[in-house]
């Protein structure tokens, strides 16, 4: 990759940032409450993309992080604690649960371990539904405030957007430093091969149960932002469907790509909105994109781009290659 | 001098086979010990045994003299056993480097200090210096994956040495590498042993490799030690002759 090359990727990283920031200013309600789900989403896909994408841990309990947060934040809100609050209950509460959760996955692996954590996630269902006392059951909890945020209040759709893009910002760049470190080494380790990972002095057990504990804590601050952006929560949204969108978001987007769950996300949350002028046959449509993208790439999205990268490399050092052979051909 | 590896009538069963049978031997500082046997005859269960992959069925393995047997395999690396694999073991979407960095990492430090320091764990020279020295200089930044068998086979024992060990057990390290690298090889490894007083156990097929490299032989058949000795007095030995050169 040349420096060019490098030039334009900050250049472009800055034209999104920008996009991001200003042409949503125009948008509507409804416009800006897509959007700020689209972040919201992210967070939750980052953190399902480092336990399944990075360390390959499959995981069918992501939205019950999402619900156990969500819930965490309604509740604590509702009583006039603030938000901040909340998040560090919420962060606390999923990484510790996340790492009781990723025990099973030191003795099983692959459809075995989804099968664990889908009983997870329908036992936190149940819990949402069933705990009147705690989660006011199928009524729901309404009139969950909106955060003041360093002496901004969030009420308007706007500012509570650029609340949830900040926090995107802020998780993203943790999660690129902590894949960039030697435990992101780690996690991979473990995925392609945890065999060798261990005869290599890694301690695979603590990272696995790291893996688990991290994502899941991404799927709490996920539910923290989404509680307030709907205002209202029902055990609903929280059932295993939302865990298998999420899986969906980090397969589409490129599962151990770093910005897969951005575009899995976005296509997850944007797209059948765009389809809705199809009316009733949008979901099929969207279905069926999903499943050409997956038979054209198994990869995801970001798998595309990776393979014409490494087929341009390719190209480029066999052309060196040839040139510096011509070149010896040639000498005198 | 002192044993750096002893192991006392180590035994292990799968069901009814007997893959090793009662086998015993010392290992001494600096040594480099040869292991050969037909396929089959549980050499490489015997390394398992050793390394923690797998569990004795009975006996006791001692490393500098500490008792390690019920060890995991990480905690007896970090305690200066390393490995490498007969089959192909190296990360292929990792770079040649991060591949070397990660073999590393988990032998300084703590989860916090590897979690806060800096992303190449301090290691980035220490792993061109292996790359160096294992002739990989024009590939640092490939993926792993991407390199010849050979390369690979470079790579995974270059691997096994970055944690700086004491004991290397090396389970056919020439399987499969032309005669060019396998030289190479050899003389990478009878360096590392010089310079660095590093033990080596090697399983190998290749004769010519054996005899060249190691100090002492050891035989074993079905399980069990057939001969121990110098190369020239294995090669001489008629029970050797009849389980398995005489072939």
């Amino acid at each position: 990759m040349t420096i060019n090359g490098k030039y334009w990727r900050i250049a472009l990283g800055i034209a999104v940032i920008a996009a991001l920031i200003i042409v949503p200013m125009n948008f509507n309600r409804y416009g800006l409450y897509i959007l700020s789900q689209w972040a919201v989403m992210t967070i939750a896909a980052m953190g399902l993309n480092l336990t399944l994408g990075y360390a390959g841990q499959v995981s069918l309990a992501q939205g019950a992080f999402v619900g156990i947060g969500a819930y965490t934040a309604a509740i604590m809100t509702t009583q006039g604690l603030p938000l901040i609050a909340a998040l560090g209950v919420a962060i606390v509460l999923c990484f510790a649960i996340g790492w009781i959760l990723g025990y099973p996955a030191l003795r099983v692996q692959h459809h075995y371990l989804a099968f664990v954590t889908l009983a997870f996630s329908t036992l936190a269902f149940l819990v949402f539904r069933n705990e009147d006392w705690l989660t006011k059951g199928i009524y729901g909890i309404s009139g969950i405030p909106r955060p003041n945020v360093l002496g901004f209040a969030t009420n308007r759709p706007l500012p509570f957007y650029y609340f949830c893009l900040g926090s995107l910002a802020i998780v993203s760049l943790a999660m690129w430093w902590l894949i960039r470190s030697p435990w992101g080494r780690a996690f991979v380790a473990l995925r392609e091969n945890p065999v060798r990972a261990l005869s290599l002095g890694i301690d695979t057990r603590r990272y696995t149960l790291m893996a688990f504990a991290i994502g899941s804590a991404l799927g709490g601050v996920a539910g923290t932002l989404y509680a307030p952006l709907t205002q209202y929560i029902d055990p609903v949204p929280f059932n295993l469907s939302l865990s298998l969108d999420l899986l969906m978001m980090v397969i589409v987007g490129g599962s151990g790509f770093f910005f897969g769950p951005f575009l899995g996300a976005m296509i997850a949350v944007l797209l059948p909105e765009w389809l809705r002028f199809t009316q009733g046959y949008y979901l099929m449509l969207y279905a069926v994109a999903v499943m050409l993208l997956l038979i054209y790439s198994p990869t995801g999205i970001l798998g595309i781009l990776d393979r014409y990268l490494a087929e341009r490399r390719t190209k480029a050092a066999s052309a060196l290659r040839a040139v510096a052979k011509s070149r010896l051909e040639t000498a005198p | 001098m002192t044993a750096v590896l002893e192991v006392t009538n180590v035994k292990k069963s799968f069901g009814g086979i007997k893959a090793v049978d009662g086998i015993s031997f010392d290992v001494q500082e600096g040594e480099i010990l040869g292991l050969i046997g037909p396929n089959g005859c549980g050499k490489s269960t015997l390394f398992n045994c050793i390394l923690g992959q797998l569990a004795p069925t009975d006996g006791e393995v001692k490393v500098d003299g500490k008792v390690v047997t019920g060890l995991r395999p990480s905690e007896l690396n970090r305690l200066g056993v390393s490995r490498t694999f007969q089959l192909l073991q190296v990360f292929p979407k990792l770079s040649v480097r991060e591949n070397l960095i990660l073999a590393g990492q988990e032998h300084q430090g703590n989860m916090m200090s590897r979690l806060f320091g800096p992303s190449d764990a301090g290691l980035s020279a220490a792993a061109d210096q292996m790359i160096g020295f294992f002739k990989l200089d024009h590939l640092a930044t490939e993926a792993a994956g991407g390199l010849s068998y050979g390369q690979q086979k470079l790579l995974d024992a270059a691997m096994a040495f970055m944690g700086g060990p004491r004991l290397v057990l090396l389970d056919e390290p020439a399987g499969g590498v032309n005669l060019t690298m396998l030289g190479d090889l050899k003389e990478r490894l009878a360096a590392i042993n010089r310079e660095k007083r590093a033990t080596f156990v090697v399983i190998e097929h290749n004769m010519e490799f054996v005899m060249s490299l190691c100090t002492r032989v050891m035989v074993m058949a079905e399980g069990k030690l057939l001969a121990m000795g110098t190369p020239a007095e294995v090669r001489a030995n008629p029970a050797v002759i009849e389980a398995y050169l005489g072939h």
